[in-house]
């Protein structure tokens, strides 16, 4: 066990590296391949002449003039802190995990993460759990009875469901509850600590229209689950020995349909903290997707580095638990 | 190749004496040549059962015509998709001079604009409807030929080597199915743009991204099938006959891997069209006047309250197509399965 956890994590390491390497260098050949100065896609300005002594000063204070593997050593060792200085106002403190200062919105990049990040899980959360529910008590239904009319409704719904795009039902969803019938306050998020009614007031529209899609995947996904678990020869046997209708389903047939959903639960959530760019731009709501939109259109640099290794270490993290929780409910899986 | 196919083999198949009842093949892995025609007539015959299927199949041919004969269609139409009304003597009488929105019900629908306007830029919905189903269409064709070519080459040559290029190709396959691909692509896409912010370098870049972070999925599939298709007899049959093994692998096991290619693309197409659509909504997708849906909607939200209409036209393109070819996709599916009672 000890063995399999450590190869996993070495694996989870490695995936975080890779991309961090990847985006790190997409930004290196940025400049290199539009002549332009680095300085301009960290700061946002030139501030003096190309070829003047005071930007070679700048750049060389930024360290955009070393090769690349050590501008890369020094982005990765600069997580654990340290001091950022333009030379010309006071210096930052910067401390773990330190991702840069965005000189764009004059923050540090951890901390607009840091704004961010409840925004985004709060997204997270609250969408898997009406899609894990939702999906799994139609799929349950459907996968009972397939070919009946629950099941044809189920099918017909979850497939419509797939095929309609966030940016399609969210404005929908808008129009009806919020413009037309006002039963729910506007976009933009309430945090919950201030205002816990708000809070799900502001969220559920975003929640509703996220799990939709997903909740579409996992009724699909229950409904083949359950079917193939209930033609299992334990199920007759239980039913055999007079075991009720209710035992049998939720006992015997549902826990077995549910492992394989657990491990695609795991992937969808860590994915999904990388891909909510979509319901926060939608329903205006300032999370990590939000930022890194918002930085890519301000070509705010450090901040879209930042966010986009924060979300591959989300993920990594997700697969890695969900791969050891997998390994202890299913004996199968060798260890 | 979509349809007509299959309506081949079922007619080689018959010719054979290999259709009718009672040749439900026992084995899906039955290595037989015979066999293998025989599994597509029924599946063809399956899947001409399925009404949803086909329905989504008549969707998709209409789709791709449309796509195809959109500029005979706009100039018989006589709209251009780029021409904006918004300015002249004929702003006054298409858009409200206070608001811009159109003026009329339904975007201001007429004879002349079929499906109305636009607010502001007065640009005729329905041909912008047509130009973006070529978008969606073409984008999501390269990418999912992108990701087909590269999964089924890998997968082909992970599946049959085996060893340290199967550990290596594995690898890559887990990292890329464990990436940010959404924040990867927007970073990507950005500095793309840095570089060069001509319409076609964009283009080309959605189609890598879709295309490219999707290859692990087949490629998955691919190397699974051929891990148990190489030990078969046929294999060595044609080994013993002294095949190479890029004919092996090309010639011999690829034509075995048909049905779950098929399926696989036919469900590949609708995400790319989901995806390209996404990356248009959040502006770093095709490059304006391109027409895209996901641009269209885009634009739109910001008029819902006052122009709903304008947002329920390419929302609904959107919902048609991809709910045509999934339909398409799953009906294919059931109908390749030999476990299938239909």
């Amino acid at each position: 066990m000890i063995r399999f956890i450590l190869v996993r994590f070495a694996g989870m390491i490695l995936v975080v590296f890779i991309v961090s390497v990847l985006t790190f260098g997409i930004f290196q050949l940025a400049p290199l391949l539009s002549h332009t100065s680095p300085v301009y896609y960290y700061t946002g300005k030139v501030p003096y002449p190309p070829g003047s002594p005071q930007l070679q000063a700048l750049i060389h204070r930024f360290g955009f003039d070393q090769p690349i593997p050590v501008q890369y050593w020094q982005f990765l060792t600069g997580i654990f802190g340290k001091t950022i200085t333009d030379g010309t106002s006071a210096p930052v403190q910067c401390p773990f995990p330190c991702f840069g200062y965005s000189f764009r919105q004059n923050d540090l990049v951890s901390t607009l993460i840091g704004n961010a990040w409840p925004v985004t899980l709060s997204l997270c959360i609250g969408a898997a759990i009406l899609w894990l529910v939702g999906g799994v008590l139609v799929g349950t239904f459907s996968g009972l009875k397939p070919g009946s009319f629950v099941d044809r409704a189920g099918m017909t719904g979850a497939l419509a469901a797939v095929s309609l795009p966030i940016f399609f039902t969210g404005p929908v969803l808008l129009l009806l509850f919020v413009y037309t019938l006002g039963w729910l306050p506007g976009t933009g998020y309430v945090p919950l600590t201030t205002d816990p009614l708000g809070w799900f007031e502001s969220m559920l529209l975003p929640w509703v229209s996220l799990a939709f899609i997903f909740a579409a995947l996992y009724a699909r996904l229950t409904r083949s689950n359950m079917i193939e678990t209930m033609g299992e020869d334990y199920i007759r046997t239980a039913r055999a020995k007079g075991l009720d209708r209710r035992t049998i389903v939720v006992k015997h047939g549902l826990r077995a349909a549910l492992t394989p959903i657990v491990t695609i639960f795991g992937i969808d959530f860590g994915t999904l903290i990388g891909s909510t760019v979509i319901t926060e731009s939608v329903f205006n709501l300032r999370g990590l997707g939000y930022l890194s939109i918002q930085s890519v259109r301000q070509q705010d640099l450090p901040v879209i580095l930042g966010v986009t290794i924060v979300a591959a270490v989300a993920l990594v993290i997700a697969n890695f638990i969900v791969d050891v929780l997998y390994a202890v409910i299913d004996p199968r899986v060798t260890v | 190749m979509t349809l007509g196919s299959p309506n081949e083999l079922e007619v080689v198949a018959a010719e054979d004496g290999l259709t009718g009842a009672g040749l439900e093949p026992e084995d899906q892995r039955g290595p037989a040549q015979i066999k293998g025609r025989s599994l597509w007539a029924l599946a063809w015959r399956r899947l001409r059962r399925d009404k949803p299927a086909m329905a989504g199949g008549v969707v998709i041919i209409l789709l791709i015509l449309l796509a195809a004969l959109a500029d005979p269609l706009a100039s018989l139409y006589g709209q251009d998709y780029a021409a904006q009304h918004n300015s002249g003597a004929e702003a006054a009488k298409l858009l409200d001079p206070l608001t811009q929105m159109p003026i009329g019900a339904f975007s201001g629908v007429s004879g002349r604009f079929w499906l109305g306007i636009t607010p502001i830029g007065g640009q005729d919905i329905l041909t912008n409807l047509l130009f973006g189903a070529r978008t969606s269409l073409v984008i999501a064709g390269l990418a999912t030929a992108l990701s087909l070519v590269l999964g089924v080459a890998l997968g082909l040559i992970a599946g049959f080597y085996r060893g340290w290029i199967d550990t290596v190709l594995s690898r890559i396959m887990d990292v890329l199915l464990s990436f940010p691909v959404l924040l990867f692509s927007i970073a990507l896409i950005t500095v793309t743009g840095f570089i060069s912010s001509a319409a076609m370098v964009r283009y080309a870049v959605i189609v890598f991204v879709l295309g490219f972070f999707s290859w692990p999925y087949i490629g998955r599939i691919v190397r699974g099938q051929v891990l148990s298709l190489r030990e078969k007899e046929f294999v060595e049959a044609a080994r013993s006959l002294g095949a190479g093994n890029v004919h092996i692998m090309f010639r011999e096991i690829l034509p075995s891997l048909v049905g779950p290619i098929l399926v696989y693309t036919t469900l590949a197409i609708p995400s790319n069209m989901l995806g390209e659509a996404g990356l248009s909504f959040l502006g770093i997708g095709v490059i304006p006047p391109t027409p895209s849906w996901g641009q269209m909607l885009s634009d739109a939200g910001g008029y819902v309250q006052i122009d709903p209409w304008y947002l329920f036209l390419p929302g609904l393109a959107i919902f048609i197509s991809v709910l045509a070819f999934n339909l398409f996709g799953d009906g294919l599916r059931d109908a390749l399965d030999p476990r299938g009672s239909r």
